[in-house]
């Protein structure tokens, strides 16, 4: 089954985002800001990566564009979660090399959905 | 897949009651006039945070109100919007509207949307500055349906001429599509459960093989999806690459014997998933109005989920934030414990006296693992004093503005660390010094550059270790104490024998007398005169005391000593005829050993020791406890332990000591009563009592 590295400084989304993954059949690990994800990243070599945009040390976008300039990472889907609707953010996170977002508030079926939509 | 989303609740609150304070500080900070990007970027963050959870938890109030302050937040942070004064106290009243909100949530109270109304409309009157966005949620609201019904008008008309509609979509996407992690085959893939749907791939572009690039896209497509689609679901599908390809959506009709009935079913079904996942030109409000239909559901959840949830809740105020690499040692702790312990009994299993030696050695190994890990639980319990430290600046930034005065607060040794429970218990009276320093001791500004002093006044709270105290001192440089004034106030009261001498500190003393209070005018910050005496009791009753030093016109030094923990004091134990007494090993000094001819007796003031130049005090403890002499004392022989409490030393004559131990200290008030001189009680190898004594009393006995 895929793994999936889910990246949220906040614990409770964090949980949900797990636990969700997790009983769908996903391998899930987590990491709790873009620095900690970089090094979870690197060691292990994830199917994909689920982050949050704003989180302290190191953010989601620039997570995001780290990992795609890993040879690793080049075609790995990563998805952010973002409340920030603008179209701004998602260019930003785009021209990052982010494959797609996933606006919040979201429930549990909606992220599997869109996990649907770039593994399987 | 249904998930039961009340489990996360707990984490959630917590999370967002950290998040607040984090915005608190944060926006003090910014209160101190010093802009700095990161510390908005913060602040901006715990907004973000509380609305994304709650919006996903199902809070769709918190959601709304967040988002405002988000809005506001977020043009700070992009340099868009002036950080002002009244944008800050709004933030900040906003804070404590959002932590009243969330604690009504958890306790499930309702909320009180009158204050929850007022402080949204002051954020939107602070945002309607920037007139870029309308910040209320109702015209939206209103647009949305109005949305909805024009499509469904469309879709109604389409039935009913029974034709078939489809999309027509040219898919060309450019060389660098692939370095996203999109797949077109998963989008295909994706259209297909749509409908009926078709594709044909152009396969012209591709270069020779020599100049092919594996990582590039070289493909097109032209792709048709037959069905009663509403474009916006095929725009999603091709949202995450819009940008990256050319894409050409055009739909088409065509007339085909279709029943009806096919497009009745699917309609219904297919706008809502649309709307709630994505907008296909998503504008925040937008993101927000879509909130609402699919807030019922989480809801409805949460309430299914009442006794778990008000379990969660009364777990929540005992619950503890530990440090894992304290737990990391308690665990290796019990590892060696465990290790000795096996050591232990296989000495035990074939046990000879050649064997003695080393089952005292691993017995003494065991003693000192059993300290090491006792230290280490208590440890846990140790938290740092920021966690009360914390709410200060936030008190004294309300109070100041509310008086008018300009007020520093310098925190020091913040991480200081102190057992939780003298850590709730310390909270409220500091409260109550610091309310007193603000009101009282500083002086309005005026008065200040009168008195040549700089117009701003300073509160340090500093708190340190030493012994095995904390002393947490609150000094300010306000005006400081008026000794004629507190003297001519308590004899006003009736306090105070008008022809009664006092010195300095026995007169700052009288400030914690019962109804004394010298503010003019009694105010809602403090002067009610129920505070000081309520403060020392509180202070005393956990085994510290308080005390103030203070210069008039220069400013007040308030300190309170306090154990560090109540549990477990490393105690001396002494003899006193056939009772056994526990000294608290911190306060004593030193022991000598005397015989009676050595003390001198001073007319009407009992006994001093020579103490090299200081003549100290003598108490005996027989005396005092009513305890029988031994023969030994009655030989004028015996031991003086010379306890300290505060730079004031008195000699305690007992008959001999015994040994120093740990001692765990049972509260002789639960289990008797209060007794003068002894703080409380433990119970000692043997299982018989022991008293543990009370030094500051006791010294403040002896001098009296």
């Amino acid at each position: 089954m895929a793994s999936i590295l889910a990246v949220d400084d906040s614990a409770s989304m964090r949980k949900m985002v797990t636990f969700t993954l997790k009983g769908a059949g996903y391998e899930v690990e987590e990491a709790v800001d873009g620095v900690d994800a970089l090094a979870k990243a690197q060691a292990k070599r994830f199917d994909c990566i689920v982050t949050d945009v704003n989180m302290p040390n190191k953010d989601g976008i620039t997570l995001i564009r780290e990992l795609r300039s890993l040879p690793d990472y080049k075609y790995i889907p990563m998805l952010m979660l973002t409340t920030e609707s603008s179209a701004e953010k998602k260019q930003a996170g785009k021209a990052a090399g982010a494959t797609g977002w996933i606006v919040k508030p979201f429930d549990p079926d909606q992220l599997l959905k869109t996990l649907n939509k770039v593994l399987g | 897949m249904s998930i039961d989303m009340s489990q996360f609740h707990q984490v959630f609150f917590e999370e967002c009651f950290e998040g607040l304070e984090s915005m608190e500080s944060g926006l003090l900070n910014l209160d101190t006039g010093a802009i700095d990007s990161e510390v908005i970027n913060t602040i901006f963050r715990g907004a973000h945070s509380i609305k994304g959870g709650s919006g996903t938890f199902g809070f769709t109030d918190v959601a709304d109100f967040t988002h405002i302050m988000e809005t506001l937040l977020d043009e700070m942070r992009d340099g868009r919007r002036q950080v002002t004064q009244p944008a800050i106290d709004v933030l900040l009243g906003s804070v404590d509207c959002l932590r009243t909100m969330l604690t009504s949530i958890q306790a499930e109270e309702s909320v009180d949307s009158a204050a929850v109304e007022k402080y949204k409309t002051a954020l939107e009157i602070e945002l309607t500055g920037s007139a870029s966005e309308p910040s209320t949620t109702t015209p939206t609201a209103a647009t949305q349906p109005a949305h909805d019904n024009a499509e469904t008008v469309v879709v109604v008309a389409d039935e009913d001429m029974v034709e078939e509609k489809g999309w027509k979509i040219g898919f060309c996407p450019y060389l660098d599509l692939l370095k996203t992690g999109n797949d077109p085959v998963r989008m295909f893939r994706e259209l297909a459960e749509l409908g009926e749907y078709s594709v044909s791939v152009n396969t012209n572009d591709i270069p020779p093989f020599s100049k092919l690039d594996p990582e590039e896209c070289n493909l097109s497509w032209a792709l048709e999806v037959i069905g009663d689609i509403p474009e916006s679901e095929i725009r999603e599908i091709f949202n995450w690459v819009e940008g990256d390809c050319e894409l050409d959506i055009q739909s088409f009709t065509k007339k085909t014997a279709k029943p009806a009935s096919e497009a009745k079913i699917t309609e219904p079904e297919a706008p809502p998933p649309v709307q709630e996942i994505e907008q296909p030109k998503p504008a925040p409000i937008a993101a927000k109005a879509v909130d609402s239909p699919s807030a019922p559901k989480p809801q409805a959840a949460q309430a299914d989920n009442d006794p778990s949830k008000a379990s969660a809740k009364s777990a929540a105020s005992n619950s503890i934030r530990v440090d894992t690499t304290k737990i990391d040692t308690l665990i290796n702790m019990v590892g060696e414990v465990v290790i000795t312990q096996s050591m232990l009994s296989l000495i035990g299993e074939n046990f000879t006296m050649d064997k003695l030696a080393q089952l005292k050695r691993g017995l003494a190994q065991l003693e000192r693992h059993i300290r090491d890990m006792q230290q280490s639980v208590m440890n846990i319990r140790m938290v740092p004093i920021s966690f009360v430290f914390s709410r200060f600046p936030r008190l004294v930034h309300d109070i100041s503005t509310k008086l008018g005065k300009k007020i520093e607060l310098k925190l020091v040794g913040e991480s200081t660390e102190v057992d939780k429970a003298v850590v709730e218990l310390i909270s409220d009276p500091l409260v109550h010094l610091i309310r007193n320093s603000l009101d009282h001791g500083i002086e309005m500004p005026a008065e200040r550059i009168a008195a040549g002093k700089p117009e701003t006044g300073t509160i340090e709270l500093n708190a340190y270790h030493r012994g095995g105290h904390i002393v947490i001192e609150i000094i300010d440089n306000g005006r400081g104490l008026n000794k004629a004034k507190l003297i001519a106030k308590a004899v006003e009261k009736g306090l105070l024998d008008e022809n009664a001498v006092l010195g300095d500190k026995q007169a700052f003393e009288l400030i914690f007398m019962p109804g004394f209070s010298t503010a003019e005018s009694i105010t809602d910050i403090s002067g009610r005169g129920v505070g000081m005496d309520v403060v020392r009791r509180n202070i005393q009753s956990l085994g510290g005391n308080i005390e103030i030093i203070s210069e008039l016109g220069k400013g007040t030094t308030i300190s309170i000593h306090l154990p560090l923990t109540l549990a477990i004091i490393d105690g001396q134990s002494v003899a006193v005829g056939d009772e056994i007494y526990i000294v608290p090993l911190v306060s004593i000094k030193e022991s000598i050993n005397i015989t009676e001819s050595m003390l001198n007796k001073i007319a009407g003031k009992g006994e001093t020791y020579r103490l090299r130049n200081l003549y100290i005090p003598i108490i005996r403890m027989h005396e005092i406890f009513n305890v029988q002499p031994t023969d030994k004392a009655n030989t004028g022989e015996g031991v003086i332990v010379v306890v300290e409490r505060q730079g004031v030393l008195c000699g305690l004559f007992v008959d001999e000591l015994l040994g120093p131990q740990q001692v765990v200290v049972k509260s002789l008030e639960t289990n008797y009563r209060r007794v003068q001189g002894v703080s409380g009680a433990t119970i000692l190898g043997d299982g018989s009592v022991a008293l543990i004594l009370d030094i500051p009393g006791l010294v403040r006995y002896s001098n009296r």
